[in-house]
């Protein structure tokens, strides 16, 4: 990027450029160099023969970064989900021990994922987190729908300010924007202190510690997630067509629920998924807003792994929960790719 | 049909604003308030300010979690620039389909899941829990927003500007640093604010991947957030509040004004050729 004075002084742009080009020229103007050197130039041909080309260096870099941190760490917690639980650091049995005669000995044991089927809590907690997410994706695609429409019907001079009044709360902390609800929604709150002035109700309501609040901070948490994919179809959208449903003697109404809902399916598909995969495993809003009954997967494996230090099992939580998830996650991933190919 | 806003329409966007904003504007409001009660307004004050300012755990933990936002964020977004530029200019390699599935699927990834693996995956290699593994951990799943966002800028722009360089003799790596990396810095300064406000904000990762002496702010407000709301932490909710949404308002103003500027300048380009 030019510096900001560069713009006014036509002098210093064409200075700066040339500094930059005599930069990068350096770079690959020392590699044509060298390669006059007998010794650079058959490390060179070398490397090429064994494969290993600039693209395939350039690929490699992020490619093992995202093995050894993202794949890597999955299969680990595959084999710890079929470990035992030890008091020892680490707190799990080893898969495989060498013996001191030479033999290896192999220990794996489905205990966990037994326990998991047999005890109703984490059936129960894997069922109502899918129930919970499922609803407030639905609430959130029904108060974000309007909001994308109507940035769509919006003048174009303002869609730019709206974009960015959606997005902004998505930039600020997601812990601060739960934490901001406790003091609303509490019984000496804020929403019942003012429900109580303007009389529509007698006694406080009880909404923090419910799954009605885990809603909320769902939907409110979310709310972008659903919003952006949703504008960013609609703005596609040849209007064109409803002025022709319209010419055609169709109602606005009507005109809505067969041109413009059909064509802003894919929209409304990535949104629900953005906003309803990460929410079966959603830990923060449940802990600080639904009560002691509100049963969540992702609180149950944080307790199981903070409060009683269960590694193995905690892995089988995770194992079990990726495995809900992975048809909405391939899904997701498969539209996605179509999209960035186009 | 008319192009314009019913009254349906104002009202959406208006509760959803409202909606949206509310929230944090009562946060914001009830950090300046005197009395402890956070729902009781008994005039104005800034006392809790200087209360959080003489919170040494506090302050530390935030130094800790610029430092590890200010890195991760760094990393995060060479790697994920780089990943961007692989998925839209690559074509097909083998392991394509692997790699996407490793960008996209850390998006949506329950925290829990990606925490508990990266943890149980650092003690297996027994890397000590601190600094450095949270910045690990931030790294792995900042890139892959930098590498959607960069990339959804690179499928937008004119590829024949590429080409053209290519075609005139400038090695690919130059014309990366010379063609491709300007037109795509709006994106990637976006990648890298994405990278470092998710750092800033990320609780549940970075609690499984911490150790001592690595406390992070969110870490440090959520435990005093289960003791209760206090003003104090309504008055450090405030200043991150405030200073996030400064740097994001800033930048996109200052991306959308160059924005403007290069296109304007691509038209003149094309006119006069």
């Amino acid at each position: 990027m030019p510096p900001p004075t560069a713009d006014r002084d036509p002098a210093a742009k064409v200075a700066f450029v040339s500094g930059a080009a005599a930069n990068a020229g350096g770079v690959s103007g020392l590699h044509a160099r060298l390669l006059l050197f007998p010794a650079y130039k058959a490390l060179v041909d070398l490397l090429h023969r064994l494969g290993i080309t600039g693209r395939r260096v350039v690929i490699a870099i992020p490619y093992l970064w995202l093995l050894a941190f993202f794949l890597a760490p999955f299969l680990i917690v595959l084999k710890i989900s079929f470990a035992e639980i030890v008091i020892a650091m680490p707190p799990y049995t080893p898969l495989i021990t060498f013996m001191e005669d030479g033999w290896i000995a192999f220990h794996a044991s489905i205990d966990n994922y037994l326990f998991l089927l047999e005890d109703r809590l984490y059936i129960d907690s894997y069922l109502s987190s899918l129930k919970i997410a499922a609803i407030a994706t639905l609430l959130a695609l029904l108060i974000g729908y309007p909001i994308a429409y109507a940035m769509m019907r919006a003048p174009k001079r303002w869609r730019f300010a709206l974009l960015m009044m959606v997005i902004l709360p998505f930039w600020t902390s997601f812990l601060i924007r739960v934490y901001a609800w406790i003091g609303i929604l509490k019984k000496e709150g804020l929403l019942n202190l003012a429900l109580l002035n303007l009389g529509v109700i007698d006694q406080p309501l009880t909404i923090l510690n419910t799954d009605t609040a885990v809603y909320i901070g769902i939907v409110y948490s979310y709310l972008p997630f659903m919003v952006l994919p949703l504008y960013a179809n609609l703005e596609k959208m040849d209007l064109s067509l409803l002025e022709a449903a319209a010419d055609l003697g169709c109602r606005p109404i009507k005109a809505f629920w067969v041109v413009t809902v059909p064509l802003s399916l894919p929209g409304i598909i990535a949104g629900c998924f953005l906003v309803f995969i990460p929410a079966v495993g959603e830990f923060v809003i449940p802990d600080l807003l639904g009560g002691s009954e509100t049963l969540m997967i992702g609180k149950t494996l944080w307790s199981e792994f903070f409060n009683n230090r269960d590694w193995p099992l905690s892995s089988a939580v995770a194992v079990l929960l990726l495995l809900v998830l992975v048809i909405p996650i391939v899904l997701f991933q498969r539209m996605q790719e179509r999209n960035a190919q186009l | 049909m008319k192009h314009g806003l019913s009254w349906f329409n104002v009202g959406s966007l208006v509760l959803g604003f409202l909606f949206l904003y509310l929230p944090i504007a009562l946060l914001i409001i009830y950090s300046f308030n005197e009395s402890r009660l956070v729902t009781v307004w008994a005039g104005f004050s800034t006392k809790w300010y200087s209360a959080m300012l003489q919170n040494s755990s506090l302050l530390g933990a935030a130094w800790v979690t610029l430092k590890v936002a200010f890195t991760s964020s760094c990393f995060a977004t060479v790697l994920g620039t780089i990943a961007g530029l692989i998925m839209s200019r690559f074509g097909a390699f083998s392991g394509r389909t692997l790699f996407s599935g490793m960008i996209y699927a850390p998006l949506v990834m329950p925290e829990v899941i990606t925490g508990l693996s990266l943890l149980l995956m650092f003690v297996a290699i027994a890397l000590d829990r601190g600094f450095v593994t949270v910045t690990i951990a931030h790294i792995t799943f900042s890139m892959c927003y930098v590498a959607v966002v960069v990339q959804s800028r690179l499928v937008s722009f004119d590829r024949s500007i590429e080409e053209a360089a290519m075609d005139l003799g400038c090695p690919p790596a130059r014309t990366f640093f010379q063609i491709t990396l300007p037109i795509i810095a709006p994106a990637v300064i976006a990648g890298w604010l994405l990278s470092f406000t998710l750092s800033l904000d990320d609780l549940v990762i970075a609690s499984f991947t911490t150790g001592p002496g690595a406390t992070t702010l969110p870490i440090q407000i959520y435990s005093q957030v289960r003791l209760g709301v206090t003003p104090e932490i309504n008055a450090a909710c405030t200043v991150l509040v405030g200073l996030v949404a400064a740097a994001v308002l800033t930048a996109s103003l200052v991306t959308r004004r160059q924005e403007i500027r290069r296109e304007a300048e691509e038209r003149m380009a094309a006119a006069t050729a």
